[in-house]
């Protein structure tokens, strides 16, 4: 299939994969931000192609483990409202809040809806008048401009019924927090599609101030290898700094128009991230004049304060100090049917990825 | 007048009453099963089919069909019904022959809609050679049932030959794992008339009976081993067979025939084919010696022209999948924990 089968290629693959061995002549940790590449790499066995002294990490890339089970304690609320959809992506609905999660809701009868768009919750939001329509925005910089759109179009069609539930996060916080908390890594396999929004400035204190190295990587298995030949590189060169793999989509300069999108919508606010607590402007809120469809504003819904479960780990995997086989609740107690921590919730999860597609 | 519009009308959409085992029940029954089952145990008309089978060995199965939508691409579930419990059948060794039909519907079904799941049912059990020779009808209140609800069961007579085939008690490393064509186009081909997601180029499903070509192959192969990749998909199947037979596998992602049309689909939904349904795919086991021939057979038969040999029996030293991916990497195979669900991004 064409711009699948060129970057799946084995004979390629294999060249990289020696290279990295070739080059790589001391112990090397990179991590990778995004649950995308997480998946990825353990879907085509990465691991296996790489020698002993290059190790990949897992960080906290997955929207959905890094949402907090506060946020989705106000979901599973909302879903008790009768006069309320909530429409949301798939891999939300698994995950458990408090005392119950949207899909179980579901399954009460809720009107929960998987929408693949917000441009489907609109249409939810224009058929049913009547109701009020939740959309939970939950996502890094790739999905937060969909829902800024979202926003636009609501208040151009006079959506009076149309209300966003943000949980939208920025990626640079959590790079930088990783790394203030003494993370053991050379550099990271950065997120392809954050990446294609903002463009390579966000990197640039990584790179600068705190000595890693930066490559923004594609999707595809060959794109990832060639991404960790390019950070080997740069770690021999001692020379860090910031450079696109992923190069047939990401410009330097970003997509300057989503960017305006989601300033112009969103403001930046603290937020609590499941594994690493809360992160000085790592969240997004509406502005002050799309306050009308905030839906803890004009909806409101108390719920209890998050906490992490106990005798999980997940926030030492996200920092990358531990793996999923190293906790005690993996595979036995925390599996993807009832998950208990934030990397076993969604399928982009570290624990997830390792549960699935455990590595020979 | 009056009473023509109320034949009409009557005709149109199927009501509470035609469940209720009168007139209108038995309206339904001549002017749509027995007229397009038609076969004559089912003509008698008494309350259990009189059947004669000479054989020690009898198969027995069933399965309850929920699909929605009910009409899809490359089927509708009255075809998946009669196909579903004769694949259950056929994967055995067993040959079909006779077939229960039990329906649930919601009143308001439209007639016509009905007559033309019956008429698929009944062309499916033509081509499978067996009788539907048994069934109900309910009719449940709006509401209280999705459209329409068909349960099959069905009977085989299985020879002794192939009384292994099931447990997979004679599968040995060495042995070849060969499927009959592209899998996951049951799956995608259902979520995408569900969703109504339109593609340049439609998926439909693989919706079909197993037993013509599964016949060709055991005629001439010994089988190892036999199942129906459906829910679950071919991954499921692989690990229940580890399971079973203490032996591993080890699975060549690149010999796995998956059509352009649903890779590309799972591509942007991020769902792994290897885990979606199928409804017209046999998994087979057959000793290496065999996989050729095997692999022949299917491909002359319309049901298996993409077959292929995608992986092997190992050694006992680790019963689990493993799967040698397109790069050449390597990972373990399990199933899937919960359904699978459109990703974020």
């Amino acid at each position: 299939m064409k711009y699948i089968d060129e970057y799946r290629d084995r004979k390629l693959a294999k060249e990289l994969s020696e290279q990295i061995s070739i080059q790589a002549t001391r112990p090397m940790s990179f991590m990778e931000v995004c649950g995308g590449h997480t998946m990825a790499i353990h879907k085509f066995g990465l691991p296996s192609l790489l020698p002993a002294q290059v190790k990949l990490l897992s960080g906290p890339g997955c929207p959905v483990c890094v949402t907090s089970q506060q946020f989705v304690d106000k979901a599973v609320e909302y879903s008790r409202m009768d006069d309320v959809i909530v429409c949301s992506y798939g891999d939300l609905l698994r995950v458990p809040g408090s005392d119950s999660s949207l899909l179980q809701q579901k399954a009460n009868g809720a009107d929960v809806r998987i929408v693949y768009s917000v441009v489907e919750a609109l249409a939810v939001a224009e058929a049913n008048r009547s109701k009020k329509i939740i959309f939970l925005g939950i996502g890094f910089e790739t999905t937060t401009p969909m829902s800024a759109a979202g926003i636009l179009k609501a208040e151009e069609q006079q959506l009076k019924n149309f209300f966003l539930l943000s949980s939208h996060k920025v990626m640079p916080p959590a790079m930088a927090a990783l790394i203030d908390e003494g993370v053991a890594i050379d550099g990271y396999v950065a997120p392809g599609h954050v990446s294609t929004v903002t463009g390579t400035s966000i990197y640039t204190a990584i790179a600068s101030n705190f000595g890693k190295a930066v490559v923004i990587s594609g999707f595809e298995p060959v794109d990832i290898l060639q991404s960790i030949l390019m950070l080997v590189r740069q770690v021999n060169a001692n020379k860090p700094k910031v450079e696109i793999q992923y190069t047939r989509v990401v410009q330097p300069q970003g997509n300057m128009k989503a960017r305006e999108m989601v300033n112009n919508v969103f403001e930046p606010c603290d937020d609590w991230w499941r594994g690493l607590g809360v992160l000085p402007l790592s969240g997004l809120r509406l502005k002050d004049k799309y306050k009308s469809f905030d839906a803890e504003i004009n909806i409101p819904v108390s719920v209890k304060p998050s906490s992490e479960p106990k005798g999980c780990i997940c926030g030492e995997i996200l920092r990358g100090q531990k793996i999923p086989p190293d906790c005690k609740l993996f595979g036995t107690a925390c599996n993807p049917v009832s998950p208990i921590g934030a990397c076993m919730v969604s399928g982009e999860g570290a624990c997830a990825a390792y549960y699935l597609y455990g590595n020979e | 007048m009056l009473h023509i519009i109320y034949m009409e009308m009557n005709k149109s959409t199927i009501l509470l009453g035609h469940g209720s085992g009168g007139k209108l029940s038995h309206e339904l029954i001549a002017s749509v099963f027995l007229k397009h089952f038609n076969n004559e145990p089912l003509m008698r008309s008494t309350d259990s089919a009189l059947l004669h089978i000479d054989c020690n060995d009898i198969v027995f199965t069933t399965d309850g069909y929920v699909v929605d939508p009910v009409f899809f691409p490359g089927g509708n579930i009255g075809k998946l019904a009669v196909c579903g419990t004769v694949n259950d059948i056929a994967v055995t060794g067993a040959q079909p022959l006779y077939l229960s039909a039990s329906f649930i519907i919601e009143e308001g079904f439209a007639f016509d809609r009905l007559e033309e799941i019956v008429v698929s049912m009944a062309a499916e059990a033509k081509k499978a050679g067996v009788l539907i020779v048994t069934g109900d009808t309910k009719v449940v209140n709006k509401g209280k049932c999705d459209k329409i609800f068909i349960t099959t069961s069905g009977v085989g007579v299985l020879d002794k030959k192939f009384k292994h085939i099931a447990g997979a008690g004679e599968c040995r490393p060495g042995d070849k794992i060969i499927v009959n064509g592209s899998l996951g186009n049951h799956g995608m081909a259902v979520m995408s008339s569900r969703e109504q997601l339109h593609y340049h180029t439609p998926v439909e499903s693989d919706c079909g009976s197993l037993y013509s070509l599964i016949r060709a192959v055991t005629e001439e192969v010994p089988v190892s081993f036999m199942r129906d990749a459906t829910r679950g998909g071919l991954a499921t199947v692989l690990v229940e067979l580890c399971g079973m037979t203490k032996l591993g596998i080890s699975l060549d992602e690149e010999h796995i025939p998956i059509d352009d049309s649903v890779r590309g689909i799972c591509e942007v939904f991020g769902f792994d084919p290897l885990y979606v349904a199928n409804e017209g795919k046999v998994v087979m086991v057959v000793p290496a010696a065999y996989s050729t021939k095997a692999v022949q057979i299917m491909q002359s038969m319309a049901e298996g022209k993409d077959a292929a040999v995608i992986g092997e029996i190992t050694g006992t030293e680790k019963p689990r999948v493993i799967l040698n991916t397109v790069v050449g990497g390597k990972r373990i195979m399990d199933m899937l924990a919960g359904e699978q669900l459109p990703r974020i991004c």
